[in-house]
């Protein structure tokens, strides 16, 4: 494959990435991240219904009126957030639990409806696939990441394991105190504030 | 002096032009400028000519600080233990400020230079100020992890995220208090903060004037023993440089006869607070809330409210900068943190918020007065 054809999966992950460039998806980043099974179990999520809604509607595109697209496409992605929606609740019940309604609120996800519109619209099967599958893997990615530190700083855990020595902690005789602001949202804010300014540092893209 | 000068002068030509240590030419000015003052001087508009200029104002406030902190340091020792005597309160109160003090300076200055190095711009002195107010406003007994991180924070997200000093919407060290604040609550709530190592806790005079639904908050204030004689020379417990009105109002008065705070700002805030205190005793007999009863009095000698109206609020970045606008912003902080610490029951002292939401609000403040101006202006324009 040629750099060309693997440009929607690659750009998403990195340097057009839709929560740190596009500021896209915001408010489920802000919810879901407090520990990182529910971020993995959300990105996975994501990254179903991203990848299977720009299948289908790049299938149907020759075929669905443009003034009613935008129904068209909400149709798909309802469709797909409830099939994750009811396998989560079948198989991940607990997890799906935490999730609560953010998992029904895939639907309102820009990223979703926006690479409904402004690429499975325009291109072919395969790149369209690619492209869910970069934007959903680069949320993934920002998901995972702000939920690490988020989860380290603020409960001591890796993926519910304990990782800070109980040993340190004030009611065991050490020092150590969980940071509470990261269990805030205000926390994954300003973690999220931390990455966009280190991508940009890296890449020396500016606002206007 | 002569000699100082030399040595000075000698070692310049390492830190300009092609010199080695030519990146580190921030800490070399800090140096020069902070011993003499620089022969440059602004000569055209539109910069005001004065003969201070920001380090000497900055040493001002230091100064007004000074009565504060004095006052602070003998208070943590007698709070300590009350029957030690004066010289003993004051060695035990330093021995406890003097290391979060120096921390706060190091780990703090440590981001200031290290921005300034990669930004290629001269240190600022506003950080003495921050550095010095945020050790001031932290209960005596935190733990200095806690006091670096959070200075970290306020100097890196409350100042050089936007852009360093002068760019800043928040009051930075009001931000790193915020954010030991919101991150260990257990040991900063602000109701009971008073813990040397193998001292007691005691709740402070909010927590106390809050505790009993139902009754009067100043019958339980007189309950506990606190009367507003003490608390107004500032022998109760809180933050370290918070408890003495007496001695801040020293410092405020410097503050205002040198302009540099702006006594419209902490007449506001005195304004705002009485105004809604008094609506608030006026309610006092048909609610079971004890902090209505509390008058204006009470509000301005406890908790932290003297403290940051004269030195946080009155920070010349994060402020309204209109003269009317000084007066809404201080009313506006004033009022607050009567709201808060009466009607909001998740925080027993409402001062650090009320300030940080004074701050987001100021430049629509001045906005709102500058149209207001313009408008009002025209109006008399068409008229003519």
């Amino acid at each position: 494959m040629t750099k060309k054809t693997l440009d929607p999966l690659v750009g998403p992950m990195g340097v057009n990435n839709p929560i740190t460039r596009q500021v896209l998806g915001i408010c489920s980043a802000l919810a879901v991240t407090v520990k990182m099974d529910t971020a993995l179990v959300m990105s996975g999520a994501l990254i179903f219904v991203l990848v299977g809604s720009n299948v289908m509607v790049s299938l149907l595109r020759n075929l669905i009126p443009p003034r009613a697209r935008i129904i068209v496409m909400l149709v798909i992605i309802a469709t797909l957030v409830i099939f994750i929606d009811q396998l989560l609740k079948a198989f991940l019940y607990d997890i799906s639990k935490q999730l609560s309604v953010f998992v029904g609120l895939i639907i309102t996800n820009c990223i979703v409806l926006g690479r409904a519109e402004a690429f499975a619209l325009k291109n072919g099967v395969g790149a369209s696939a690619l492209d869910g599958l970069g934007n959903g893997v680069g949320y993934g990615i920002i998901l995972v990441l702000v939920a690490f530190f988020r989860e380290l700083f603020g409960s001591g855990t890796f993926l519910g394991i304990q990782v800070v020595p109980l040993g340190l902690y004030a009611q065991h005789g050490g020092w150590y105190m969980n940071n509470g602001l990261m269990l805030l949202a205000p926390g994954a804010f300003f973690v999220l504030g931390l990455l966009v300014w280190l991508q940009r540092t890296i890449s020396g893209y500016t606002e206007d | 002096m002569r000699n100082l000068r030399n040595i000075l002068d000698g070692i310049a030509p390492h830190f300009t032009g092609e010199g080695r240590l030519q990146r580190l030419y921030p800490l070399y000015e800090m140096l020069d400028t902070m011993l003499y003052t620089p022969g440059e001087v602004t000569s055209r508009a539109p910069h005001i000519r004065d003969a201070v200029d920001m380090k000497r104002s900055m040493v001002t406030v230091i100064l007004a600080l000074f009565p504060a902190l004095l006052f602070g340091a003998w208070n943590t020792g007698h709070q300590h233990d009350p029957l030690a005597g004066w010289g003993t309160n004051f060695a035990v109160g330093l021995q406890a400020l003097l290391p979060v003090l120096f921390v706060s300076y190091l780990v703090g200055g440590f981001w200031e230079v290290l921005f300034a190095v990669i930004r290629r711009h001269e240190i600022n002195e506003g950080f003495l100020v921050t550095g010095m107010l945020y050790a001031l406003i932290l209960p005596p007994a935190v733990p200095l992890w806690m006091t670096a991180l959070g200075i970290s924070f306020g100097v890196v997200i409350g100042k050089e995220v936007t852009g360093g000093t002068g760019y800043n919407i928040f009051n930075p060290a009001l931000v790193a208090r915020a954010f030991v604040f919101f991150a260990y609550p257990s040991e900063m709530s602000g109701d009971a903060v008073w813990y040397l190592p193998d001292a007691v806790s005691a709740a402070t005079p909010l927590a106390v004037a809050a505790s009993v639904d139902g009754a009067s908050g100043i019958r339980l204030l007189g309950e506990a023993g606190y009367t507003l004689q003490e608390m107004f020379w500032g022998t109760v417990p809180g933050s370290f440089a918070e408890t003495s009105v007496a001695a801040i109002a020293l410092g405020a008065v410097l503050l205002a006869w040198t302009k540099i705070a702006s006594w419209r700002i902490m007449a506001g805030g005195l304004l705002g607070m009485s105004v809604l205190a008094l609506i608030g005793n006026a309610f006092a007999s048909s609610f079971t809330n004890p902090m209505l009863a509390l008058s204006p009095m009470h509000h301005l000698v406890m908790g932290s409210f003297a403290f940051g109206l004269v030195f946080m609020a009155t920070d010349p970045v994060s402020a309204a900068q209109t003269d009317r606008g000084r007066w809404i912003y201080g009313f506006g902080i004033g009022a607050l943190v009567v709201l808060i610490r009466v009607i909001n029951p998740a925080f027993a002292e409402g001062t650090m918020l009320a300030i940080l939401l004074g701050n987001a609000f100021s430049p629509m403040i001045d906005y709102g007065v500058l149209r207001a101006n313009i408008s009002r202006r025209r109006r008399g324009y068409a008229k003519q």
